[in-house]
Parts: structure tokens; sequence; C-alpha cells
């Protein structure tokens, strides 16, 4: 559990975090989003005291930041930025094994779960672990960032624009590894984008954040039907919301069950507007839906323009 | 670590110029002609006549030597990189014959002295050498020096080379040889340590306060300028005072003239290149992994040990190469303080008017800064970053 009680941080005169309250539920992919300059990476890096803060607390776990040991504070947090930052001279498996090492953990357990985060994050090219990173692909880069924050099992995992430098697929590749890791591993995950589109699929809350203050948080649905002022709802879209909402709403909401239809079957699991692309695609007006690969029923084109409640 | 700022290929193409050959056998022929291969002298003290008794010899060789450089050939670095390693080798040797047969039918004061015609012929040899080595690999170059170092280490073993004057001024003295080096290499030693050991926190702190760090780099670029004779003659009051203030000091070999202030004074000049290499070294590292070193929790001391000293450490090493070859030049003058070392033939030699003498202490110290900044060399090839 991460907690923001009334912090407040400045540069000089100008105001970063403006008196901003916030509470991250354990479990939770909670992402804030914004616009550079909105204070969103600030207030991230106030979690791990790469930040101080001015006045108010940060909380984790209930217990004030400002007084714990600042190293065994940051050691307990997985910590991954858009720059990456591995070590040039430390192979991918030395990279991945820094808090471990901190940590003073056996080498035995060490290696294991190093093989495990390379599994697990997909690095599954032979002889991966003993490359240095200079020779691997920005999104193999990445991976070993995202492998190394996760490596000592932290509760919390901040994350600052971690794709931000990655191409579409690579990115998007990266982002369902990261959405399945945590579903799994139950992970609180703290993630800044300025991507909604990314904000949107990850998140299981978003904060979208303005000058220093939330000017929203909810659930991304919540987000798009229900914008608190007209600048929340410009940034989530402005009349492109209902199109956002195909994204973020999956196919198992608005499937109808035990009908049938012809063409390539939707999983159940998919988003609708997997589901709208895959309509233009095939040049249909409806698709049969499977669950586990078993016939579910099928979804129509009336149910993404009219989607049910 | 690429060597130099010329792409591959236009390296090759400054390797294929047939210039530096040219000009280098052209001085080399030049030498020969004009220049005194030896000199003949009646005693160690007085200057003696000229005595080249192969000139004409030599200099066809030379011609022939640059004949080839100017028509293209194929095999030509090679029989030219020969060559000028035979001529390494040989001169001495051949030099050596020379003075060892004059001797047999001269007096015993009589001084065989090497010549300027035989220092730049011996320089052009091996400035031919340098430059046909330059594409080879690394061990190539390696074994070639070395070879023609352990050839005239024979020669000089086996005696061929005792009849010159310069070995005979060594074998006259060897025990204050042996202790001037030994104090030479201590003080460089001992600067060295304590300039990385003051210099290094220092430049810590430089590259982290930016500004102050620049009047820090300014303070000591002043120093620099200062010539170094008139900086150990200002410190001999100083330290003296010193030395008379604490007893103490003075018992431990504190004082005005002396090793203490020479090596007060080296460290002076050698904080500089520490200073700016220790910044240059720090820059070296990625802020983009500092970042996540501190994000991590890596404490202070890990981030140095485990991020910033391994990725800094060359460009450091590289510093210190400097510093180490510019302490063991300035020591020498250190000599005139009483530090002792080789500079202390120089200026002894320069005293009795003993050419061979000066000669003596000058190739010792050249010498030793060439083994000082080969050590640096295989330091730095051993520290190359991998992938």
């Amino acid at each position: 559990m991460i907690e923001f009680d009334h912090v407040h941080k400045r540069y000089g005169e100008h105001v970063v975090i403006d008196e901003l309250s916030l509470r991250i539920d354990d479990g939770e992919f909670f992402v804030l989003v914004g616009p550079s300059g909105s204070g969103k990476s600030t207030l991230l890096r106030t979690v791990n005291r790469l930040e101080p803060v001015d006045r108010g607390t940060v909380r984790v776990d209930g217990e004030d930041v400002a007084t714990r040991d600042v190293e065994a504070l940051r050691r307990g947090i997985g910590y991954a930025i858009q720059s990456v930052g591995l070590f040039p001279h430390r192979t991918v498996a030395e990279n991945i094994a820094t808090v471990p090492r901190l940590l003073g953990w056996a080498d035995a357990a060490i290696r294991a779960r190093v093989a495990e985060l390379i599994d697990l994050l997909r690095l599954d090219e032979p002889g991966i672990a003993d490359r240095y990173p200079a020779t691997l692909s920005g999104g193999q880069q990445q991976r070993v960032g995202v492998a190394r924050a996760l490596a000592a099992r932290p509760r919390i995992v901040l994350m600052d624009e971690p794709f931000g430098a990655l191409d579409p697929l690579t990115r998007e590749s990266l982002q369902h590894s990261l959405k399945t890791i945590q579903r799994d591993s139950g992970t609180t995950i703290l993630f800044v984008t300025h991507d909604m589109d990314e904000a949107f699929s990850l998140g299981d809350r978003v904060a979208l954040m303005l000058d220093g203050k939330i000017a929203q948080v909810g659930t991304p649905l919540q987000l798009i039907r229900e914008p608190a002022d007209q600048r929340v709802h410009e940034f989530v879209g402005g009349t492109r919301t209902r199109l956002r909402e195909l994204a973020v709403r999956s196919v198992r909401e608005s499937a109808r069950p035990g009908e049938q239809a012809d063409g390539d079957a939707l999983d159940i699991a998919a988003s609708l507007q997997d589901a709208l692309a895959s309509m233009l695609a095939q040049g249909r007006d409806r698709l049969p839906v499977e669950e586990h690969g078993r016939p579910f029923g099928v979804i129509r084109l009336v149910d993404l323009v009219a989607p049910r409640p | 670590m690429s060597q130099g700022g010329l792409p591959k290929d236009a390296r090759r193409v400054a390797d294929d110029s047939p210039l530096p050959v040219i000009v280098l056998t052209a001085f080399g022929l030049l030498a020969t002609l004009f220049g005194a291969f030896l000199r003949i002298a009646p005693n160690r003290l007085l200057s003696g006549h000229a005595y080249s008794p192969h000139a004409w010899v030599l200099a066809a060789i030379w011609g022939i030597a640059l004949a080839g450089a100017i028509v293209r050939w194929p095999g030509r670095r090679i029989v030219v990189g020969l060559l000028a390693w035979l001529a390494m080798t040989g001169l001495p040797l051949l030099a050596g014959i020379d003075a060892h047969a004059w001797l047999m039918r001269a007096a015993a004061s009589t001084r065989v002295q090497l010549g300027a015609g035989f220092w730049l012929a011996w320089l052009a040899a091996a400035l031919l050498l340098l430059d046909r080595l330059r594409p080879a690999r690394r061990v190539v170059q390696v074994v070639a020096w070395f070879a023609a170092l352990v050839a005239i280490a024979i020669m000089a073993a086996a005696g061929a080379l005792d009849g010159l004057a310069l070995v005979r001024e060594y074998a006259a003295q060897r025990a204050p040889f042996a202790d001037a080096l030994l104090t030479h290499v201590a003080i460089a030693v001992v600067t060295l340590a304590v300039a990385l050991l003051i210099g290094a926190p220092l430049g810590g702190w430089a590259w982290r306060a930016k500004r102050g760090g620049g009047a820090l780099v300014g303070l000591l670029t002043f120093l620099q300028t200062v010539p170094s004779l008139a900086l150990f003659a200002l410190l001999i009051g100083p330290f003296a005072w010193l030395a008379n203030a604490w007893p103490a000091l003075g018992a431990i070999g504190f004082g005005g003239t002396g090793a203490a202030p020479a090596v007060f004074a080296l460290v002076l000049y050698a904080l500089l290149p520490v200073v700016r290499y220790t910044v240059a070294g720090l820059d070296a590292v990625a802020p983009e992994a500092l970042e996540a070193a501190h994000g991590l929790g890596m404490s202070r001391w890990q981030v140095l040990a485990r991020v910033q000293l391994p990725l800094g450490w060359p460009v450091l090493l590289a510093g210190l190469r400097i510093v180490a070859v510019q302490t063991i030049g300035l020591a020498a003058v250190a000599a005139l303080i009483g530090a002792g070392g080789l500079g202390r033939f120089v200026f002894l030699g320069i005293g009795q008017g003993a050419t061979d003498m000066v000669l003596l202490g000058t190739l010792a110290i050249i010498g030793l800064a060439l083994a000082v900044d080969f050590l640096f060399q295989g330091l730095l090839a051993l520290t190359e970053t991998p992938a």
C-alpha cells in the first residue's frame, strides 16, 4: 500500500506537487498519466525518496518513508526507468541480480531467480544471460530492466515510462508480459506514462495528473464515461472517447452465449476494439466467440455500437 | 577503444603513404653522411674528434632504403621494417666493435663516445620501426620492441659494448646508479600515490560541485604554470621552517632540501591531471546507470565501487599514465634540491663537463619513462571494456 498524504513539493517558485493525497491499494496496477511537467514522475520518485518532499508524508505499508533507512527502502521497491540504465560493464544475468546481491541472497537462489526472470520476460535467446547490454536490442534491454526491477520479488514496483522509447509492437508485447506477471504475482505497480492508451490498457485504476494535482482518479471506464470536468474529457480523448471505451471493455461483457456464426473466432478476453478490427478485416458484422478454445457464443456489430450496460 | 580519431579507411590510406619512410630514411642518410658516428676523446672530460669508419657503407644502405621507399613494390613494409629493426640493434653493435678496435691501440684514458651521427641515425631507425609497426597487431609490436631490447641487452651483457664511453661511465658508477634509479622510482611512486589519494577525492568533489570544481581546476592550472625549478626553490624556505618548528619532522628526513619538498612539489604538479581525469572518468559513467544504481538501493560507496570505478577506471588510468611519465621527467629536476634520483647524474655531469655522465642520467630517465608508459599501456589493455 502506498499513501500520499498532503504531499507538497516545489522547485523554486514552481509548485510541482500541490497538496496531493492519494492511496494505492495492495496488488493494484495503478497508472499515473498526464502531460510532461504535470509532476507525475516527481510524485513517483518521492516513494523511494529519489525526490524529497517539502511537506506532507509518503507512506509505504503504513510507514513514513522519510523515517526508513533509504537504502533498505529502495531495495524493497522495484524501480524501472525509460532510459533503462543497465550497467554496461555487467552481463544481463549480473544486471538482473543487482538487488538480490545487495540483499545478500545465496548464489544458488540468485541463479534460480535470474533463470526464472529470463524465462518470465521471454528473454529466451540462447546465451543471452552472459551477454552485455550493448549487444541487446532496445526491447531486450527494457525487458532486462524490468527483470532487474522485479528480481528481489518486491511487493511494490515503480515504473517511470519504462516503454516510452520502444516501437509500438515491442511496447505492446512488453505491456502484455508485464500485465501477466503483475496479475500472477499480485505485485503493486505504480506506473507513470504520458500515453493514454497505455494507461487505459494497463491500469486497474488510472489517475490523471495535471499541474501537480490529481484531476481525476478511477477505473479507465469511469474516466471515459464520467469525466470530472472538461479538461479530463479532453485528455481522455474528446469526441473519440467511445473508441477508447472499446479498447478498455472486453468481449465477455457483450457476447451473446449460445449463438453461432461463421468466421475466425475471437477469444472472450479480447477487447471490443479487437472485435471491431477483426470484423472490419473479415468484412463480417458478427463473429464467433471462444472461451479457452471452446465455442462460447457470438458478438455482433450492434453490440459494439450500443453496448449493453 | 579505437586508437585515434581517424576512421579505419583513412588510417589505412595514411599507413600506405610512403612519406614517413622517405623522410626518415633521408634523415638517416644525412645523419650518416654529415654526423660523426663516434668521437674519440683523450679523456672523459675533453671533447674529441669525429671518427666515422664505415660512413659510406652505412650511407649506401640508407640510400637503398630511400630508393626502395620511393618505388612501390610488394613486401616493402616488411623489408623496410626488418631493416629498421636491424639498424636499431646493429648500429650499437657496430659502434661497440669499432670502439673496442680503437681502444686496442690507444691510451687507457681514451674515451670513444657515441657521436651525433650515431644518435640521429639510431633515432631515425627507431621511428622507422615505429612507423612500420603501426598497423601491426599489438602482440607483434610488443614482440618486435622487446626483441630489440633483449638483443641490445645481450650485447651489453656479453661485453660487446664495453668500449663505449657511456658503458664505461656506467661501470664506474654502478652502485650510485642503482641507488639513484631506486630513489627516482621511489619518488615517482610516492608522488603518484599521494596525488591519487588527494586528487581522486578532490576530483570527485569537483565533479559534484560543478562551479567549485571549475575554481579548483583553475587554481591547479595556475600551479602548472610555475616553473618547476622556481617551485623547488620556493619550497626550501617553508620546509626548512617547518623542520625547525617541529624537530620531530626533521628527524624523519623532513627539511628544506631532500625528498620531502621534492615530493610535495611533484604532487602539486600531478594534482591537475589527476583531478581532471577523475572528473572525466566520472563523466564517462552514463547518468542513467547512476540513476538506476541509486534507485535500486546502492549506497554511495557501493555506487562508487560497483558502477563509477569500473566504468571510469580506464579514463583515470589513462590520466595516471600521463601523470607517471610527467612525474618521472620532473623528478630529474628535484635532484637540484638534494632529492637524489637520476637527475643527480645529469647535474653532476653538467658540473664536471662530462657529457657521458649527463647522457647516462638522461638515457636512464627516458628509459624509465618509456617503461612506465609501456606498463600503463598494458594495464589499459587489460581494462578495456568487454563486448
